[in-house]
């Protein structure tokens, strides 16, 4: 039987929510809401508007993700 | 961290792997019109439990578990999907008709050791099957032994990926993401997670004793996928074919090693 997996895709930070959560815009169009993973957090890594990050979405709820990288 | 797997214990897994190949032969005899997918899911319960193993699907929840009161459990030994349906899909009543593409997905558990494969068959035949479908299959398998050719010790885990990538790109196939092989062993899924494609993360370096279920799965058209209302059938959202391919392998000082065959 396949394993499920986390599905990683990239996009646009929008705009900044409250309680460090954003609104990323994905490649394929999609919005979704994001907060910060616990790494870039201990890195002290800002996201602003108009970051390309990296996201992984849960399969279970794919209009939220966690943001896990800051692409250049 | 990803356990290496003794002789003994790779053995047990071969002879895991010899029920889930002679329940694919069986699959690829029985399959014709008109034959439903229970009947296929029963033969094969029935070849597994005579073999002495177990189904290891039956009472999955996912996520590693397994839980005989959960109303959404897997309630079969096999996953059957016809068409457009990708994985997952649930025997019951439907017939298959000629012209379809089915794959099979089977599971079994032999004196604590787990083998899984699949197979996608054509109803009716090879003649049976339009062009585009079959190439579709053939590329599929071609993309299989592709990734199994680079589970050799000193590579790394997204080293299968990049080989199933390349075949399923250059044909023009789009490959499923959010579902993927394994590492397999004394229970279905374990770590790592062996994805279809590159993800600029090397994963683990593969060692002898390793042992993976390497599952591609291709799609014709968009790779979007969606889960429909029965909790488990995975489909493409277009309608589009979609074929898959499992083995599972042991890694080895001399290459990989397929358990999912009959010797």
């Amino acid at each position: 039987m396949a394993k499920k997996d986390a599905i990683e895709v990239e996009g646009t930070v929008i705009e900044p929510l409250p309680n460090t959560m954003f609104a990323v815009e994905l490649e394929n169009g999609h919005r979704v809401l994001a907060h910060i993973s616990g790494k870039l957090r201990m890195n002290f890594i800002r996201i602003l508007p108009g970051d390309r990050v990296r996201v992984e979405l849960s399969p279970y709820d794919l209009t939220r993700g966690r943001i896990t990288y800051r692409l250049k | 961290m990803i356990t290496r797997r003794s002789q003994a214990e790779i053995a047990r897994m071969r002879s895991a792997g010899r029920v889930v190949a002679e329940v694919l032969a069986l699959m690829e005899e029985t399959i014709r019109p008109g034959v439903s997918t229970a009947e296929l899911d029963r033969l094969a319960e029935r070849h597994i439990r005579a073999s002495g193993a177990v189904p290891s699907f039956l009472d999955y929840v996912g996520n590693r578990r397994y839980d005989k009161r959960d109303p959404n459990r897997y309630r079969a030994s096999t996953c059957i999907s016809i068409d457009h349906e990708i994985v997952h899909g649930i025997p019951g009543d439907r017939e298959l008709r000629a012209g379809q593409i089915v794959s099979v997905d089977v599971g079994a558990i032999l004196d604590g050791y787990h083998g899984d494969g699949a197979r996608t068959f054509v109803v009716g035949g090879r003649e049976a099957a339009s062009p585009a479908a079959l190439a579709l299959i053939d590329t599929t398998r071609l993309a299989l032994m592709a990734g199994i050719g680079a589970a050799v010790p000193g590579n790394h885990v997204e080293d299968i990926g990049a080989a199933v990538e390349d075949i399923a790109l250059a044909a023009g196939y789009g490959i499923v993401r959010g579902y993927g092989g394994h590492g397999i062993g004394t229970s279905m899924h374990e770590d790592p997670s062996v994805l279809n494609y590159r993800t600029n993360r090397r994963g683990a370096k593969l060692e002898p004793g390793m042992c993976l279920a390497i599952e591609p799965m291709l799609v014709v058209g968009a790779e979007d996928t969606m889960t429909l209302p029965d909790h488990w059938t995975v489909v493409t959202v277009d309608g589009s074919l979609s074929a898959h391919f499992e083995h599972t392998i042991a890694i080895t000082a001399d290459g990989p090693d397929i358990l999912t065959r009959i010797p």
